[in-house]
């Protein structure tokens, strides 16, 4: 705008365009400057995240190229049953053994599996107890609740890892009677710990946004608190919810030491919770450290990298989505 | 040009000025002179323009996304958008103090000492010299010779309004705009501003929005009507209390509507 | 339904939500009470000033936490400029709907997302495999020097790893310094970098060091971004140079719990090292909150 007039006026008086004063364009340029090198700063970013795909995805790529990695760990391999002799499984993930096993059967069940248990435990804890926080209780229990809620969310998770393994898993073992200390229950309780404060404070946050005058109107009908919480608030929370579920979700995915630590690792297939599993993000944790760099064990460690960086990336887009929808819904569209 | 050589020049002058956001229009083709130390009001209704036109002057306008003008304004003859005009000259030469008294969370000293820091004034007694001279000039001195270091927002609010005063000050500016400066404030508070303003006209040219009447008629010399994003009238401020030309200015004045 | 159903089935699930909150709650505790029980008898002068002794049997872990403190401190340093200006950039200088600033906005909240092996892999493969190499190459370094685990790439991925954390925190603090004092301090000619430095960022300066303290405790808990990219399990040296290996709390913790030949024996140590590795934490993150909750009280007081 201002650029228009000076411009129009550049363009009819071009003689006698008079000039800026020296210290007015030194600070001019000093504050482009300035300006640019900011702007350059906030490039980073965008440049993380573009590294992070380019530079796991790099490192995996060896797997489609490489004639020999493509051979021991093709697609069918990582993702069809293998015939095997009769009463051997057909998936196993074995990289280094003579005959290399590499099928991602097993740890998507792993990963499930804990996944699972996580989200049955953590979501009604969260979703409840932010309920309970927005909805139901005092002031003062609430002003309680916030901090404890960031102390759990400080945590970090080696040290849930390291409660599951030595607290929980004979606390599991003896209530549940499994045969083994660390299992896919084990794990998934300890991943329990881990999510519930997102699940939490991004459910609170979506049940706080609605406002007000909602539940005044609904307890004016003549609801009583806990239909106005169940009927009127927690449904137009409801996409803010989902999407805290959906955060929960794929920070339990990504998860790695408590996996790591506390569901024992092996490779099998069941969808019992007493038997041991192993999960994606584990598996890389376990075995980047003894792997040759290069090998198709490291690129197949790299292409487990890229399948989680996708899933989540994927589970984060959906709960922004719902974010934003649920602030515009509450809000009529301002934000 | 006048005979008369006491005559006051126009020391900031608006021509055909129409101002937008976005495209709505929030003054339409507005003349108006500034005269040189002299005061001149602005009043109208809530929302005809005046902060608008106010914040024109020292192209405060610029911050506001999607504003946008045409038509000029000229500061002692030089066109204020011209490329030649760097916009922070402009601004220490044409200061503002806003409605709401905005100090900055530092002490009083370093409030009206920072105009003068970031254009670059170091030494350390000049900036004394200064500060004591800006307070004093906006009457706040002796209320706070003894606590210069101490925070500014422990000032009462007509202290703090007279700080932001003071502050516009140190930096000696020739144009003073004041966008209702005293309208959150007791009348007490309020006095001692249309008291400061009385006396800062021997030596700054005053444009002053104001909503209350009587505060015009006292303090200006000259009055501004704006109504719908139009300058109505301007005239000497016994003319337009007195004798208005145009019947919507009658109206106002003597609170028909408004 | 009568009333008198109607309120005690409200009652009833009011009260389960309120028994979610306490297992929360009680979690917490139990976790806290466990390390603290178990832990607390081993945390002496000697356990904290010595190195570990008898193949990990005894001693201290004096390494450890100088590792994570030095490791933490690298990144500190490396996210924080990055960090504060991309949100001075996001809050101050994006012009309105910069499609530019929106896609920055996307990017972070992804980064956010990411999880944090992902990073460990990033590490590896950007800064060891790739500027690592390059840097020994163009450095002309015979064997690996750059090219390999050490506290500089370490402390780097976790810079990326920290870097939404600082990016949302600042600019939460950007958006709490009142339009106001920029208006005033632009209208009495100050430049907009000048603005930025004397009255933006010293306002914003609790909530952006809230934001340091909250990226220090996320960051020196970390375990699996640093499994690859430089910590070591037991190193006699502390670490001297930027590509040296490090011991570290969290992996230390990790290590001892998962790899230990007897597991009775290193337990007491074991506990000890989380009880210290959880204070630390905790007290990064009380200083954050008190931080946080001091300059909102001062907010709500100067409006
Ligand atoms: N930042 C802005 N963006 C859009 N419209 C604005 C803005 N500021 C003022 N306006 C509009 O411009 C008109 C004039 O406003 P203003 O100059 O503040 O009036 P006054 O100060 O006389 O009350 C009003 O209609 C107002 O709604
Ligand atoms: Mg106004």
């Amino acid at each position: 705008m201002d650029r228009h007039a000076i411009m129009e006026q550049g363009l009819t008086q071009p003689l006698i365009a008079p000039a800026l004063s020296p210290a007015a364009r030194r600070r001019q340029l000093r504050e482009k400057v300035i300006a640019g090198f900011i702007t350059l700063m906030a490039f980073t970013g965008i440049a993380a995240l573009i590294l992070i795909i380019i530079f796991v995805a790099k490192e995996a790529l060896a797997l489609f190229t490489e004639p020999e990695a493509r051979h021991e760990a093709s697609l069918s391999k990582m993702f069809l049953a293998q015939d095997v002799a009769p009463g051997k499984p057909p998936f196993r993930w074995q990289p280094v053994s003579k005959i290399p096993k590499v099928s991602m059967i097993p740890l998507f069940v792993g990963t499930l599996k804990t996944t699972a248990v996580s989200m049955l435990v953590a979501v009604p804890l969260g979703v409840f107890g932010a309920l309970f926080a927005a909805e139901f209780a005092p002031r003062r229990l609430r002003e309680l609740l916030k901090p404890v809620i960031e102390l759990l969310a400080g945590i970090p998770s080696v040290v849930l890892g390291f409660f599951a393994l030595m607290v929980m898993s004979t606390v599991v073992k003896e209530a549940l009677g499994f045969d083994r200390p660390l299992n896919a229950m084990v794990a998934g309780l300890g991943l329990a710990l881990a999510i519930v404060p997102v699940i939490f404070t991004v459910s609170e946050d979506a049940l706080t946004a609605v406002p007000r005058s909602y539940r005044e109107a609904s307890l004016a009908l003549g609801a009583t608190p806990w239909e106005t919480a169940w009927k009127v608030v927690l449904p137009a929370a409801a996409p803010g919810i989902l999407a805290a579920c959906v955060l929960g979700f794929g920070r339990a995915i990504g998860e790695t030491m408590i996996v790591l630590m506390a569901s024992g690792n092996a490779d099998v297939i069941s969808w019992s919770l007493g038997d041991s599993a192993r999960s994606l993000s584990a598996t890389i944790a376990a075995e980047m450290g003894e792997v040759v760099v290069g090998s198709p064990h490291y690129s197949l460690l790299f292409f487990i990298g890229v399948q989680l960086f996708i899933f989540t990336f994927v589970l984060n887009l959906m709960a922004s989505t719902w974010t934003k929808r649920v602030i515009r819904k509450l809000t009529g569209g301002a934000a | 040009m006048s005979l008369n050589p006491n005559a006051p020049r126009p020391k900031m002058e608006a021509r055909e000025l129409t101002l937008r956001y976005g495209t709505k229009a929030a003054i339409q083709k507005v003349s108006l002179a500034i005269l040189d130390r002299r005061v001149t009001a602005l009043i109208g209704p809530s929302g005809c323009g005046k902060s608008t036109f106010l914040r024109a002057l020292n192209r405060m306008n610029d911050l506001i996304p999607g504003a946008n003008h045409t038509g000029t304004i000229l500061l002692d003859d030089m066109d204020i958008h011209d490329r030649s005009v760097d916009v922070v000259d402009l601004r220490r030469r044409v200061g503002m103090v806003f409605q709401k008294s905005n100090p900055f969370p530092k002490s009083i000293f370093e409030n009206v000492a920072y105009g003068l820091r970031v254009g670059g004034m170091k030494d350390k007694a000049a900036l004394e010299q200064r500060v004591e001279k800006s307070l004093r000039g906006a009457a706040l001195w002796d209320e706070v010779k003894d606590r210069l270091h101490e925070s500014a927002l422990g000032l009462s609010g007509g202290q703090q309004q007279r700080l932001c005063i003071a502050r516009a000050m140190a930096v000696e500016p020739q144009v003073l705009l004041m966008d209702e400066p005293a309208s959150a404030l007791d009348p007490i508070a309020t006095a001692k501003i249309e008291e400061l303003i009385h006396e800062l006209k021997a030596t700054y040219t005053i444009a002053i929005v104001t909503h209350n009447m009587q505060q015009a008629a006292r303090v200006s010399d000259r009055t501004a009507f704006f109504y719908m994003g139009e300058l109505v009238e301007c005239g000497a401020t016994e003319q337009i209390f007195t004798n208005p030309r145009e019947k919507r200015t009658e109206d106002y004045v003597t609170g028909k509507f408004g | 339904m009568t009333p008198g159903t109607r309120r005690a089935v409200g009652f009833a699930l009011t009260s389960l939500t309120g028994l979610a909150a306490f297992i929360i709650i009680a979690m917490l505790a139990i976790i806290l009470f466990n390390v603290v029980e178990n832990g607390a008898g081993g945390v002496t002068w000697t356990f904290l000033s010595q190195p570990p002794s008898d193949g990990m049997m005894g001693g201290g872990i004096f390494p450890a936490i100088f590792g994570t403190a030095a490791l933490t401190l690298l990144m500190t340093v490396a996210v924080m400029p990055v960090g504060v200006l991309t949100a001075v950039y996001l809050h101050e200088y994006a012009p309105p709907h910069s499609l530019f600033a929106r896609i920055v906005r996307v990017a972070v909240v992804n980064l956010a997302g990411v999880p944090s092996i992902v990073f460990g892999l990033f590490g590896l493969g950007f800064f060891i495999l790739f500027v690592g190499q390059g840097m020994d190459r163009a450095l002309g370094h015979e064997e690996m020097y750059w090219a390999q685990p050490g506290i500089l790439w370490a402390s780097l991925t976790l810079a990326v790893l920290t870097l939404p954390v600082v990016i949302v925190s600042t600019e939460e603090a950007l958006r709490a310094v009142p339009m106001d004092h920029r208006t005033a301090s632009l209208a009495l000619g100050a430049t907009q970098s000048q603005t930025l430095g004397r009255v933006v960022l010293p306002g914003a300066l609790p909530g952006i060091l809230t934001g340091a303290v909250l990226a220090i405790s996320r960051g020196a808990g970390e375990v699996a971004p640093i499994l690859f990219t430089g910590a070591a399990y037991f190193l006699p040296d502390l670490p001297s140079h930027l590509n040296s290996q490090f011991m570290h709390l969290g992996y230390h913790t990790y290590v001892m719990a998962t790899q230990s030949p007897d597991v009775e024996a290193t337990r007491p140590l074991l506990y000890s090292t989380v009880l210290v590795l959880l204070l630390l934490t905790f007290a990064l993150n009380l200083v954050a909150v008190i931080i946080r909750t001091r300059t909102r009280r001062k907010a709500a007081g100067a409006h």
